[in-house]
Parts: structure tokens; C-alpha cells; sequence
């Protein structure tokens, strides 16, 4: 039997070690008196940012949807004149734009890591709280400044979400919207840059003893990987997207052949932020979903090292991929990019297998975080097959520009980022706010989202087949393309009507008549975040359990079916054979 | 600290063999495909990330061979291990939000005039001193 330890030095409001510290300032965050806007505005408490971060992505994810719904109805008919060319480009510019660079990313590392992950690894905060704070607000100037286009002259920037030179060099895009664009993307570059600097520092110094990086869970362990593919690929953009703004205003000709640059130096760059960005996107929501299937299939993880490790592996074979959007310049190392894409295979069907194997012969519970748990298997699995053959480049000649590489990218991004972060989402909402969601709401919002998501991709990969190029307004009557368009179109207002029940689910948890508490863990999870309360008090722990397995919490409150730490155990018999020296108090 | 010495040292030398292997077969691959000879930016690119893993890997490194394992490194240490300062946390503070504001502006600056210069730095300016003397009284915890 275990016994609960004081953890003494994360009580709020007292110094400790000797001097008792100057804690005039010890309630951080507003917890103790700042309310509304002021607390928004100053506090340093890393679940507040991380709401402020969540909250903000959410924005953006709803206004990306809301031009992909447009853009939608566009194409529902050939030769629409719903929106005009223009309008188009800057609404499937800025859909993209918005969604992975101020929804997808945010929503994980600045958002769900942010609250998160101090409490997994038993932190009172990040390392940085203010540098955290600051992420926070370059992040939100960065949405605003790239919504701001819509308000200008010459509108939005619109020629697409990569941002090509020479198309986005001043003669082919003039106006301030593109700069507005270029400048947000280096004003959330820098948020990136500083939220990994602070998701290091924190897993690496302010772990809680027994703690050890293999006894992390999951998701910290894919937020550290995801913090380092940051520090990797972002300030490669934040530097591509300088030379950018200095060839369209200071002269330079760093992407321009009559100067002697190179426009493909620009696909270079941005690809190689391009690519790990994909994996900066998907490793979070791995992760989530590491929590989530153990925590509802009743059953340890299995495969714990082999996942670690495979994410890893995913993180440094993504670092080396990104040509393989280039395939067809001509230029790239062909036979490089595709051995090292297909390779990206082997460790993401280890975790496949390691997540049907912690399912195999559990006592699974459908709750709604499963759902989407599951639904992301599905949804990820399809997408990633297509990867597979894209990374083939015969397939990509063949296929490059069309709607087969919509349908696969979005297979890929929304199985990840919607499948998986709004299980964790649900998963975590209890923990966040100290309510229960209703259940049947959420799992109409699943379904919702499972038959919407395949109506939508589904057509696309056969229009992709069919030769209809991405990007374009209208198109010919005649080439049968609209009875499937309208199948898309379908599918995509069918995920915009799901969320409608997540808005009345989240409505009636604050403002219903039968609001359930949340306990401190509603589902019998095995993380450090589950043994305090709902929501977390100031500096997140009163007390700490014994850490003793990656499940401590589970330990603690099952102590009859606790986890067998080998090493652990086997550092107790030595110890109790009277080899080696220290002490072990269980 | 020796896992995570290790995990940095390991992308130095993962991105090591990539960069060499990327270097000569490109250099041989490209050099008569394309009338731009090899492609050297990958080369360069890696070449900053092997840094990134090797610089403080090594420092993590050295630093894992010359201290005890704290309790966050130890499989047998008990919470009561932790007790004590853990770290000085600042309190919570106005400074980011100001810093955060002044940076906009001078993006901002750079697409609707250099005006906004001067309240921009004005802001980080205040920040700058906001911070400093905030940190001389921030609280331990």
C-alpha cells in the first residue's frame, strides 16, 4: 500500500526552503481576487493561457470553417458565380492559412500542452510563466493581423496558404494584405518558437520526483518531440518569410531569377517548415489519443517504450521528407524524399498496432472521447494510406495539384486535428472547467462528424482521379464533376451542423438547469492531472501520490492492480537484499 | 538528466548521417539532372539542425556526468524529495501583454507607416523596464 506524501513546496502562497521567499505577488493568475478582463490580461497561470489559447484557435477553426462552407457552395454547381475569382482565392487562402497556422498548432501546443502538460509531469507552472503569457499574445496579434487583410484595399492575401514566390512577390501580389499575411506568420513563428522553448524547459526541469522521462505520459512525451520539430522548423519559415517581405519591399531578388535568386529556394524553406509542420500538427493529437484509449479500454498502454520511440522516429524521418511536395519541380532528390516518406510508415503502424493492441480484449467504454478516439484511427488510416502513395512519384506526377491530394491532406489533418483534439477535448473539458458534458450531445456531435468527414473526402479522392485540379472556381459542366462536388458539399455542411451540438453541449454544462460537477477523475485515468481537483487550484497540486509507474494515479487508487515498474521493482530487491545504498519508502 | 542529453545528442547524430547522406547523393543525383547544380539549402538546413540537438546535448551531457541524478531522474525518489523552492515563479503581470501589444504595432508598422513606431517602441520600451523591475520582487514558489 501506498501512502500519500506532502509535496510541501507547491502549497500557493508560502515560501519555502529556509527564506520564505518575497510571495507578495504568490497568487498568480487572478486567483485570488483579479477577475474578467484584468485576469485575461495579466495572468501568468498556465491553465488561463492555455484557455485564452484554446478559445482563440476555436475562433479561428470556426471562421476556417465558415469559408470552407463557402467555398463549398461555390463549387456546387460548374460555373457559380457565388464568389468571385478573387473572393475565391482569398477564402481558400485564408481557410488554409487559418486552420494550420492559427488553429491546428495553437489549439495543441499553445492550448491542450499548455494546461496540460505541467500537470502530467506534477509542475506548479511552466518554466517561463511570462515568456508564456507573451506566446499568447504574439499568437493572438499574429491572428489578427492576418485577419486584417480582409479589410484592406486589395482584400486578404490570396494565393494560397504556401505562400509561392514569385506568385507572392509584389508585382503578381500587391497590396497589404499580403504583407499583413507575411507578418503574421512571423508573429506566430516567434509564439511558436518561445511556447517549444518553454514545453522543453518544463518537461526537462520542473518534472516532480519519480518522474522519469519513461514514466511521462504519452502526450507529454509527444509535446516534448512536438517542442523540438518547433525549434527545427520555425524559425526556418520566420527567416523565409523576411526574405519574402525584403523582396517585395527593399529590393532584394533572394526569390527572383532576373536578380539571380531562386524561387525554388523559397519551396526549400518553406517545406522544410512545411513538412514537420504536418507532424508539429499530427504528434500532439497522437498523443491525445494515447490517453484516451487506455483510459476507456480499462488497460495499461501497451507498447509504452515502442510508442516513445516511434514518435521519435515519425518527428526525425518528418525533418527529412520535405521535397516530396516538390516532386514535380524537377529539382529535388526524388529517390531521398520517397525512401524516406514511405519509412514514415514503419513507426506510425507501430503505434496503429500498439493502439488495437492497449484496445484488444479491454473492457472498452464508448464515451464520447473513445468515439473520436476511434474515429481518428479510422480517419488517420485512410488519410495516411494515401500518403503512402503520394510519397510514390510516378503516383504524385500523376495525382500532384488535384483534388486526390485535397481529399488526403484533409483525411490527414482532420482525422488528427478535429477526430483527435476534440476527444481530447472531451476528454479533458471535465478536468478544465469542473464539468461533466452530456453524453448523448457528444456523441451526436460524433457521428455528425464521422458521416459528414467521409461524405466530404470520399468524392474528392474520385475527383482527384478525374483529373479536377485544387484551387480552381469553376469548372467545365460537362466532365460530370458536379454530382460528386455536391456530395462534398454535403458531407462538409453536415461537419459544420455537428458542431452546433458541441455549442448547445458546452451551453447547457454552464448555463443548464442539471450541471453536473465534475469529480476529480470521471473516468478512472491513470495521469498525474487526474488526482487534482476540477478545475486545478492555483499552482495545480496541494498534495502528490508516490510515482512509481507511468500510471500513478491509477497506482494510488488501485493499489491491489497497481503497475509493475521493472526497474523499480528490481531497484527494491536490491535495495532490500542490502545492495546498493538510499532508501525506498513504499 | 542523461534521457534527455541523450535525446539531443541523438538528433545531432541522426541529422548528421541524413545531412551526409543527403550531401553526396544529391550532390552526384542533381549535379547532372539539373541545370542548377546540387541543392544546397537542405544541406544548410540540416546542418542548423544538427546544432540544435548537438550544442546543448552536449552541454546536458557534460552536466549528466558531473552531478548526482536529481529526484525527477530517479525511479525510487519520493515527492518529499521535491520539498523546497522549486523554482521562482513571476507574479502575475501586465509586461507581456504590453510587449506583446508594442511588437504588433511595429509589425503592424512595417504595412501602415512607420508612425506607429513610436508608440510601438514606447511600449516595448516600458515593458523592457516593466519586466526588469518586476523580476527584482517576484515571488518564489
Amino acid at each position: 500500500m501506498t501512502l500519500l506524501q506532502d509535496r510541501p513546496a507547491v502549497t500557493p502562497g508560502h515560501g519555502h526552503g529556509g527564506d520564505g521567499g518575497d510571495d507578495e505577488h504568490g497568487d498568480h493568475g487572478g486567483h485570488g481576487g483579479t477577475r474578467g478582463i484584468l485576469l485575461w490580461l495579466t495572468s501568468t497561470d498556465h491553465k488561463i493561457i492555455g484557455l485564452n489559447y484554446m478559445i482563440t484557435s476555436l475562433v479561428m477553426f470556426f471562421l476556417a470553417g465558415g469559408m470552407a462552407l463557402l467555398i463549398r457552395v461555390q463549387l456546387s454547381s460548374p460555373q457559380s458565380s457565388f464568389l468571385s475569382y478573387q473572393t475565391y482565392n482569398e477564402l481558400f487562402t485564408m481557410h488554409g492559412s487559418l486552420m494550420l497556422y492559427l488553429f491546428a498548432g495553437p489549439f495543441a501546443f499553445g492550448g491542450l500542452a499548455n494546461f496540460i502538460v505541467p500537470l502530467q509531469v506534477g509542475a506548479p507552472d511552466m518554466a517561463f510563466p511570462r515568456l508564456n503569457a507573451l506566446s499568447y499574445w504574439l499568437y493572438l496579434s499574429g491572428a489578427v493581423t492576418m485577419m486584417l487583410g480582409f479589410f484592406t484595399a486589395g482584400g486578404a492575401a490570396a494565393f494560397g496558404w504556401v505562400g509561392y514566390a514569385p506568385l507572392s512577390n509584389s508585382i503578381n501580389s500587391p497590396g497589404a494584405g499580403a504583407d499583413l499575411w507575411i507578418l503574421a506568420l512571423g508573429l506566430t513563428g516567434f509564439s511558436a518558437i518561445f511556447t517549444g522553448v518553454n514545453l522543453i524547459t518544463t518537461i526537462f526541469y520542473l518534472r516532480a520526483p519519480g518522474m522519469t522521462m519513461f514514466r511521462m505520459p504519452i502526450f507529454t512525451w509527444n509535446m516534448l518531440v512536438t517542442a523540438l520539430l518547433i525549434l527545427i522548423a520555425f524559425p526556418v519559415l520566420t527567416a523565409a518569410m523576411i526574405m519574402l517581405f525584403c523582396d517585395r519591399h527593399f529590393g532584394t531578388h533572394i526569390y527572383e531569377v532576373s536578380g539571380g535568386g531562386a524561387p525554388i529556394l523559397y519551396q526549400n524553406l518553406f517545406w522544410f517548415f512545411g513538412h514537420p509542420e504536418v507532424y508539429i500538427l499530427a504528434l500532439p493529437y497522437f498523443g491525445i489519443v494515447t490517453e484516451v484509449i487506455p483510459a476507456f479500454a480499462r488497460k495499461p498502454l501497451f507498447g509504452y517504450k515502442g510508442m516513445v520511440f516511434a514518435t521519435m522516429s515519425i518527428a526525425a524521418l518528418s525533418t527529412g521528407v520535405w521535397a516530396h511536395h516538390m516532386f514535380t519541380t524537377g529539382t529535388v532528390l526524388l529517390p531521398f524524399f520517397s525512401l524516406l516518406s514511405l519509412l514514415i510508415a514503419v513507426p506510425t503502424g507501430i503505434k496503429f498496432f500498439n493502439w488495437i493492441g492497449t484496445m484488444w480484449r479491454g473492457q472498452i467504454e464508448y464515451k464520447t472521447p473513445m468515439l473520436f478516439a476511434i474515429g481518428f484511427l479510422f480517419a488517420f488510416l485512410m488519410g495516411g494510406l494515401t500518403g503512402v502513395m503520394l510519397a510514390s512519384p510516378p503516383i504524385d506526377f500523376a495525382t500532384h495539384d488535384t483534388y486526390f491530394v485535397v481529399a488526403h491532406f484533409h483525411q490527414v489533418l482532420i482525422g488528427t486535428t478535429v477526430f483527435g483534439g476534440f476527444a481530447g477535448f472531451y476528454f479533458w473539458y471535465p478536468k478544465m472547467f469542473g464539468r461533466m458534458l452530456n453524453e448523448t450531445l457528444g456523441k451526436i456531435h460524433f457521428w455528425l462528424l464521422f458521416i459528414g468527414f467521409w461524405g466530404m473526402t470520399m468524392p474528392q479522392y474520385v475527383l482527384g482521379l478525374e483529373g479536377m485540379p485544387r484551387r480552381v472556381a469553376t469548372y467545365p459542366a460537362n466532365l460530370g464533376w458536379q454530382g460528386l462536388n455536391i456530395a462534398a458539399s454535403i458531407g462538409g455542411w453536415v461537419i459544420g451542423l455537428s458542431f452546433v451540438f458541441m455549442f448547445v453541449n458546452i451551453g447547457l454544462s454552464v448555463w443548464g438547469k442539471n450541471i453536473v460537477k465534475a469529480p476529480d477523475n470521471p473516468w478512472d485515468a491513470g495521469g498525474l492531472e487526474w488526482f487534482t481537483s476540477s478545475p486545478p487550484s492555483h499552482h495545480n497540486f496541494e498534495r502528490l501520490p508516490p510515482i512509481r509507474s507511468e500510471r500513478p494515479v491509477w497506482d494510488y487508487y488501485h493499489p491491489d492492480h497497481r503497475s509493475i515498474d521493472h526497474v523499480a521493482e528490481h531497484r527494491a530487491h536490491q535495495l532490500a537484499a542490502g545492495v546498493g545504498s538510499g532508501s525506498l519508502k513504499e | 538528466m542523461k534521457h534527455e542529453a541523450k535525446l539531443l545528442i541523438g538528433v545531432g547524430a541522426f541529422f548528421s548521417l541524413t545531412d551526409i547522406v543527403y550531401w553526396f547523393w544529391g550532390y552526384h543525383y542533381l549535379a547532372g539532372n539539373n541545370s542548377a547544380g546540387p541543392e544546397q539549402s537542405g544541406t544548410v538546413m540540416l546542418i542548423g539542425t544538427v546544432l540544435l540537438g548537438l550544442v546543448p546535448g552536449s552541454y546536458y551531457f557534460w552536466w549528466s556526468r558531473h552531478m548526482r541524478p536529481r529526484p525527477e531522474d530517479r525511479e525510487d525518489a519520493t515527492i518529499a524529495e521535491g520539498s523546497g523552492v522549486i523554482g521562482a515563479f513571476p507574479s502575475s503581470s501586465i509586461w507581456p501583454f504590453v510587449l506583446g501589444m508594442g511588437v504588433f504595432l511595429i509589425a503592424l508598422a512595417a504595412v501602415f507607416g512607420i508612425w506607429l513606431l513610436v508608440p510601438a517602441f514606447s511600449l516595448v520600451f516600458s515593458a523592457a523596464i516593466g519586466y526588469t523591475a518586476e523580476s527584482r520582487r517576484g515571488g518564489q514558489v
